[in-house]
């Protein structure tokens, strides 16, 4: 029976895959640019045959362990998370490469070249190299797709982990993608206990390295895996083009529009690591010169190792950032004596995002920022990031880190001046909180650490479009579970001064965080916890159930700038013309949470009652 | 058929929305289809870029000076994203101000139609109205009707001819 065709994103397209292939455990924390692909496994898991259980897991290590420990009884299973995820799951990654898989286990990491929503632009191939993993790398949604069966059929011949690595422009472009009969395994548990290789001890280690390489070598020599070879016409002897990933696609448009179509050898990498040696025998015996272009880093031209590499290593294409259709147009024109392109416009970023209108993280950092000007500001990975607009967020790093990084700060500073300390606060989302805030708090208390720890809940994991937190009580498919507190977690934690309430209420924020001060600085005190609780603005029900006001600017505006510049609500500009605040009618949400930021009051609200 | 499109806005604005009509016309027409998106924090009101590419291609991205058509629904874009444009390609801009391109005060008659988000389609009908797009008007209608929630078809529909109306 012929099967439809979609238009699907990247990350549906592999989620249809993951189906299709018979997965039966999928886990995954949310993060740019993966979060789709489970979110889209749980929308179309009625076309599962078999059962099917998906979870949004609280880090990525535990999705991996999970998934993996599926795989250890024989069926098939995936992880999935962004590419600074798998530094989270870095830990039995690197181990389950050695003690190998038993039903298919593909992990999908995407990464970011760019970066566009990423804390840097690291490259999991490289990852896998370290890891001696093999390591598919897509060209667009619909192989992206068409890898998965393949990766699970090779994870189960050799008993290996393999990872699917889509970039940024995979995930999140759309295709015309036909789907595929949905394959039914009709597997059934079965854990084998094996202790000597699923408990390895060092003394089984050295046998299991062996095995390991073998495979590598097997695996790499597999005909499925084959760099994929668009012979030239001779035009262009003895050069080659190798690419890989997104870049591929470009070039093959590029060459189209140049009328360079099957004049020069083209090879595509669907493979990037482990390389088939043979290959790159080839590649050396009959190619004087070879251009590479990889995204992140020269996976393959390192591998590869050619004395007329044109690539990142060889100094010839720019190591950082995409590698774009204008990026790839300029190395192809030099590397074929072609005429330069005009130079590529300058990159303008265009408008710079903000939070939200009525966005709570906003009145939570403008009254931190209000209560202790010159407080150090922690923060951590997620929407709330952007409170670095409001001067309200001082460093960003990695998820969780903004806990251990204020306890760093405090000790730093309490042993020149003793009671004389700044006053530390971190700001920390919740969805960031469960994720790996829990085990920094813990350390902060015992190490008596006199930090104010602000917790920004608003219900969901935001910044990746709302995915469900654990203390909602809600599965990735949305039934019903236990929801975990954050009140008693902070509590157990050690915590002695925990209090909670609604930044919208900026009074009652302040008074609290005055009183948090004054812990931290008792004798007696330590950590202060303050939970800042409103719900998300991208959740509707959330705006229909607060107050909407009709917000004007009156004449009385002095033209300060402090709602533009210290609120910084999308909502407010300022006329340049007239130099006085301007309100944006189609962004302004009502909230009113700007009233009290104006200080001659020329910002008024009038109530309409709870209109939707 | 080819034809290289971008979609231009800033975050909340429905840009992907749009997108997803036009790409969603090809699929239907049974024409090859890329796109690409702008997801992620950029989203949180920034300015994001959507490319789409009808035909044969391989990759989504569009190269500088090769983009048929121009659909700008924040005029500030203009400079950012007018050089993908080619020389004799169309911009069609969503402004009150005049300028290059065709333009209309799309913005103004989505608020009038209750939700300024609905400025995206308004552009889209002026754009088949002037024969700028690969699609027809009943294919337009035919997309929308897939993708719109039940509960807004009629609304977004409404946005749609509004545009057409110019």
């Amino acid at each position: 029976m012929e099967q439809q065709v979609e238009l699907l994103m990247g990350n549906e397209a592999m989620a249809c895959g993951l189906i299709e292939s018979g997965c039966q455990v999928v886990a995954a924390y949310p993060g740019t640019p993966s979060t789709e692909i489970l979110q889209a496994v749980a929308d179309r898991r009625a076309t599962a045959e078999e059962p099917l259980h998906i979870e949004w897991s609280v880090n990525e290590k535990v999705a991996f362990e999970v998934a993996l420990a599926a795989s250890y009884t024989g069926k098939r299973s995936a992880a999935i998370m962004k590419q600074v995820g798998l530094n989270v799951a870095a830990d039995p990654f690197m181990r389950s490469a050695y003690l190998g898989v038993q039903g298919g286990f593909v992990t999908i990491v995407a990464d970011d070249p760019g970066p566009h929503s990423s804390q840097n632009e690291q490259d999991t191939r490289l990852f896998c190299l370290q890891g001696r993993v093999p390591v598919f790398d897509p060209a667009s949604p619909a192989e992206a797709k068409a890898l998965l069966p393949l990766a699970f059929e090779l994870s189960e011949k050799y008993e290996m982990l393999t990872v699917l690595r889509p970039a940024t422009r995979i995930c999140h472009s759309r295709q015309n993608v036909r789907l595929q009969l949905v394959q039914q395994l009709q597997r059934s548990a079965n854990f084998k206990k094996d202790p000597n290789r699923w408990g390895a001890t060092p003394a089984f280690l050295p046998a299991l390295h062996r095995k390991l390489n073998d495979n590598l070598v097997a695996f790499a020599a597999e005909p499925a895996v084959q760099p994929r070879l668009t012979q030239g016409d001779g035009s262009h002897a003895r050069l080659a083009l190798v690419a890989s990933g997104i870049v591929y696609g470009h070039l093959v448009d590029l060459l189209a529009e140049l009328g360079l179509t099957d004049t020069v050898d083209l090879y595509q990498v669907v493979l990037p690591y482990p390389l088939n040696s043979a290959w790159i025998d080839t590649m050396r015996a009959d190619y004087d010169r070879v251009m590479i272009l990889e995204e992140t880093y020269p996976v393959i031209e390192m591998q590869l190792a050619h004395g007329g590499a044109f690539g990142k290593q060889s100094g010839d294409i720019v190591k950082e950032g995409e590698l774009t259709p204008d990026v790839v147009h300029e190395a192809l024109a030099r590397f074929l004596d072609l005429d330069a392109p005009a130079p590529a416009p300058a990159n303008s970023r265009g408008q710079r995002p903000s939070l939200c209108p009525g966005c709570p993280h906003r009145s939570a950092f403008y009254s931190i920022k209000k209560t202790f000007p010159k407080g150090i500001f922690p923060s951590d990975i997620g929407c709330y990031t952007l409170g670095i607009n409001l001067k309200a967020v001082d460093t960003v790093h990695c998820m969780g880190a903004c806990i251990s990084q204020g306890a760093g700060f405090y000790q730093s500073y309490a042993q020149d001046s003793g009671d004389d300390f700044p006053t530390v606060v971190v700001t920390i989302g919740d969805s960031t909180f469960f994720h790996s805030g829990i085990p920094a708090l813990i350390n902060a208390v015992i190490q008596k650490a006199r930090i104010i720890v602000v917790i920004l809940d608003n219900g969901t994991t935001a910044m990746t479009g709302g995915q469900p937190v654990p203390h909602l009580g809600r599965t990735a498919t949305g039934a019903a579970t236990r929801a975990i507190a954050i009140e008693p977690l902070v509590r157990a934690s050690g915590v002695e001064f925990v209090a909670c309430c609604d930044p919208y209420d900026s009074d009652a924020l302040e008074a609290v965080l005055k009183k948090a001060d004054s812990h931290i600085r008792d004798p007696q005190g330590g950590v202060a916890v303050v939970i800042s609780r409103h719900g998300c603005l991208m959740d509707r029900e959330v705006v229909k159930s607060q107050p909407r006001y009709a917000m004007e600017i009156t004449p009385d505006c002095i033209g300060c700038r402090r709602c533009v510049d210290a609120f910084e609500c999308p909502a407010l500009s300022m006329d340049e013309a007239t130099k006085v605040a301007v309100l944006d009618p189609d962004r302004c949400i009502g909230c009113g949470t700007c009233i009290p930021v104006c200080p001659v009051h020329a910002i008024k609200g009038t109530s309409e009652g709870e209109l939707s | 058929m080819k034809q290289q499109i971008i979609v231009s806005g800033i975050g909340g604005q429905g840009v992907l929305f749009l997108t997803r009509v036009i790409a969603q016309v090809a699929v239907n027409r049974g024409l090859a289809v890329l796109t690409s998106e702008t997801h992620g924090m950029a989203q949180r009101g920034g300015t994001v870029l959507s490319s789409i590419k009808v035909g044969d291609f391989a990759s989504p991205l569009i190269r500088a000076g090769q983009a048929d058509v121009g659909l700008l629904l924040w005029d500030a874009n203009l400079g950012v994203h007018q050089p993908l444009l080619r020389e004799d390609g169309t911009l069609v801009i969503s402004s009150e101000q005049p300028g290059v391109g065709k333009r209309i005060a799309a913005t103004k008659l989505a608020r009038e139609l209750g939700n300024a988000v609905l400025a995206n389609l308004i552009l889209l009908g002026l754009a088949v109205r002037d024969a700028v797009l690969f699609c027809s008007v009943e294919e337009c209608e035919e997309a929308i009707r897939q993708l719109a929630p039940a509960r807004f078809v009629e609304q977004n529909l409404a946005a749609f001819r509004c545009g057409l109306e110019g």
